[in-house]
């Protein structure tokens, strides 16, 4: 089965990104495609490198690069939800003049027609979510 | 490219949290995939049709006129559930007129609004191939 699943809330603010990540994991596991997964609202905050969460706490951000890096899997920020927000990869922080990037290893910034044409290509599409 | 059925649920307020203004912008986008797409408010979400918006006195931009921008992006199945309004002492004359130009109709405005019982959506939803709610 070929998914996309959709992240809508930050990490460490709502379950719904840990079950987002759980939910990615199981389905690699059992042999299943991911198409993408797309990050929108504070969902993008997931793909910040600048998070320093408590050593004995799940590591949210570093767990999604880790699981790209091994799967190959296509991490998207939506890059709209990303500029309110403040993730930014080199050219975009180029582009406005920012201090610095901070997008983890493994996200790519882009616009909301990956998630569209993640959705056509998949046969099903999951929303995690408020 | 094959077509699919895309529906938006939106089921927040339109101020308050930011779901509404960045579902919208997702569904502007969309329309430029040439989907079949309808639009569904329920729950909260029925007051992001309100007319009479004055966010300004809370510092919010109002976007609720990009709500009318819906029916020349081809967007023309927008469902309101009835229960929703009801519960919230609303009916459809609080709602914004969001029309459609029927080009098989001389191009009459049509209205794009359809209420529909929590059942009937119930049916809706389940008729569509991608579902996204916000």
């Amino acid at each position: 089965m070929k998914y996309i699943v959709m992240v809508n809330e930050g990490p460490y603010q709502h379950q719904a990104a840990d079950t987002a990540l759980q939910f990615v994991r199981a389905a690699l596991a059992k042999g299943h495609t991911m198409v993408r997964v797309f990050f929108y609202h504070d969902g993008v905050n997931n793909g910040t490198a600048l998070a320093t969460p408590p050593k004995d706490d799940r590591q949210l951000q570093r767990a999604w690069s880790e699981l790209a890096a091994q799967h190959a899997l296509d991490l998207v920020i939506c890059v709209a939800a990303a500029q309110r927000r403040g993730i930014a990869d080199d050219k975009e922080a180029k582009r406005h003049h920012l201090a610095a990037a901070n997008l983890a290893p493994g996200f790519r910034i882009a616009g909301l027609g990956q998630l569209i044409a993640g959705c056509i290509e998949a046969d099903r599409t999951l929303v995690f979510g408020d | 490219m094959a077509v699919k059925k895309f529906m938006y649920i939106n089921r927040k307020a339109p101020y308050g949290t930011v779901y509404a203004l960045e579902s919208l912008e997702v569904v502007l986008i969309a329309a430029a995939f040439e989907q079949a797409v309808s639009v569904a408010f329920l729950d909260d979400g029925v007051y992001q049709l309100l007319q009479g918006q004055q966010p300004q006195a809370v510092g919010m931009k109002n976007f609720s006129a990009t709500f009318r921008a819906l029916g020349d992006y081809d967007v023309r199945h927008i469902y309101v559930e009835q229960e929703s309004l009801q519960a919230r002492g609303l009916c459809a004359a609080d709602l914004m007129p969001l029309t459609y130009e029927d080009e098989a109709d001389d191009y009459q405005e049509k209205s794009s609004i359809h209420l529909v019982s929590r059942q009937a959506l119930t049916a809706l939803i389940a008729e569509h191939d991608v579902v996204l709610s916000f």
